[in-house]
């Protein structure tokens, strides 16, 4: 199995460099959920000079919609859904000095050059799994807009999170390196 | 004449909704298993393990192997001799989704307007597709679909002139411009021929099948296995990550069509593909 690199919460720019396309990482600390429709009104909050949920530097969001919690649950399934769905906001937030994005499936080019120019990382979770992760979150707040329901923003503390690298913060992607490698066509 | 209380079709669809997003379809475990000994990446063979791990937490806890719980997608074959008592089926089969994503701590994922995008609450409409059989039994198939690999399929009206190659290539791009987003490794569901609805809804009850029945044609199978091996050589993999197993299986169903026409649809499943079913036998009515 390949090697395992423990990376903690916040994620400073020193972190990022340690951090390759391709590395298999245990994330801990405080991370963030949000999606589709609380993307879409941070970065309208943003336009509107209005607080964000969080102040984004250093920060990672986690892209999630849980399932409800059962009773003596801390939060119900809560795998990675498509990050390209958040691509038309995601630059606008990495300018604001969110350094971590957590989710499943392929990025635009305007996505990978904002974390570039800024620094930032794409971890990649893996997609369905989201009964084994939901054992990874030791809390959930929800601290914004609640009337989304599953898509509020919540503040989780994680404990060795299970994530890969994906695109680092030289623009670097496993997605092609690796269908590279093994690819036959 | 025989019937069937709507309570009874409430009471079915509502456990069928909690059982297909717990429990790991056994064919598809099958299917992990085997990938396990023939994938060569490490981190392909990672998150096949992690996603038995998953499937053994999830069915040990009852809880929904991954948080897309999806929008309800029903399949009911109702024997022409049948009576359904007791009010509307269809909204029996609703009220059925509706207690089930409630009472099973499933996500409501419905948006009520495409445009407005407002949450329905419950999950409901569900997708209905109705089909008539000889008989006097009600088979309720419950197929809950995730939208991480709904997103991904496509249909093309083909020509006819492009022939086999050319639906089969049609198939292959699909899956490759699709990468990891629909959670690799997947079921590849191909509808052709019919009309364009024809063929989507195909493709959709081709995931139906279980994984490693081909289709019992042999010219149809071997064009599945042609597939799957063409599929697999494009080095996706288990998430996208890189690797030998994009896909377990390839599921081509097809139908008359058009002297003018080959429509080619491709549905694509996660590998949390789920169905789940029951046969409700009618009763006589007193």
């Amino acid at each position: 199995m390949s090697d395992v690199k423990r990376i903690e919460t916040p994620l400073t720019q020193e972190k990022l460099k340690t951090l390759k396309a391709g590395d298999n990482v245990l994330l801990s600390g405080v991370i963030y959920t949000g999606r589709d429709a609380a993307h879409k009104k941070m970065v309208e909050a943003l336009e509107q000079g209005l607080e964000l949920p969080f102040a984004m530097k250093d920060q990672v969001i986690y892209f999630v919609g849980p399932t409800p919690a059962k009773e003596g649950q801390v939060i119900g399934s809560a795998g990675p859904t498509t990050s390209g769905r958040m691509d038309a906001y995601s630059p606008k937030l990495i300018a604001q000095g969110l350094t971590g994005m957590i989710g499943k499936g392929l990025r635009s080019p305007e996505v990978i050059d904002a974390m570039k120019e800024h620094g930032a990382v794409y971890f990649g979770a893996i997609g369905g799994a989201g009964a084994l992760i939901a054992k990874r979150i030791v809390s959930a707040e929800v601290i914004a807009y609640p009337e989304l329901g599953p898509e509020a923003v919540r503040r989780l503390v994680v404990k060795d999170f299970p994530a890969i690298v994906i695109i680092d913060q030289e623009g670097t992607n496993l997605y092609e390196s690796g269908k590279a490698r093994y690819r036959t066509v | 004449m025989k019937e069937i209380h709507v309570d009874e079709i409430i009471s079915a669809i509502r456990t069928l909704c909690m059982e297909a997003n717990y429990n790991l379809s056994s064919d598809i475990m099958t299917g992990f298993q085997s990938a396990l000994k023939s994938e060569s990446s490490p981190l392909g063979l990672e998150v096949l393990e992690r996603l038995i791990e998953n499937a053994d937490i999830a069915h040990k806890e009852q809880v929904p192997m991954c948080q897309d719980t999806g929008m309800a997608v029903l399949f009911v074959e109702i024997g022409q001799d049948l009576h359904i008592a007791g009010g509307n089926l269809t909204d029996a089969l609703n009220e059925g989704v509706r207690q089930g994503y409630e009472q099973g701590f499933l996500r409501k994922s419905v948006v009520k307007d495409p445009f407005d995008r407002v949450n329905t609450g419950d999950n409901t409409p569900a997708i209905i597709h109705y089909d008539i059989v000889p008989g006097e039994a009600l088979r309720l198939i419950v197929a809950p679909k995730g939208f991480g690999s709904e997103n991904m399929g496509g249909l093309k009206m083909c020509k006819p002139s492009e022939g086999l190659a050319g639906a089969m290539d049609f198939v292959v791009d699909t899956v490759d411009r699709a990468g990891g987003n629909p959670c690799p490794p997947i079921i590849v569901g191909v509808g052709v021929g019919g009309t364009m609805e024809k063929s989507t809804f195909l493709a959709k009850k081709a995931l139906l099948r279980e994984v490693g029945i081909h289709n019992q044609d042999e010219r149809l199978a071997n064009i599945e296995k042609e597939l799957l091996e063409r599929i697999n050589r494009l080095g996706i993999g288990p998430q996208g990550f890189g690797g030998l197993t994009t896909a377990l299986a390839v599921n081509l169903e097809v139908y008359p069509t058009h002297i003018a026409g080959m429509p080619v649809s491709v549905n694509i499943g996660c590998h949390a593909t789920r169905h789940k079913e029951i046969t409700l036998q009618g009763r006589e009515s007193k």
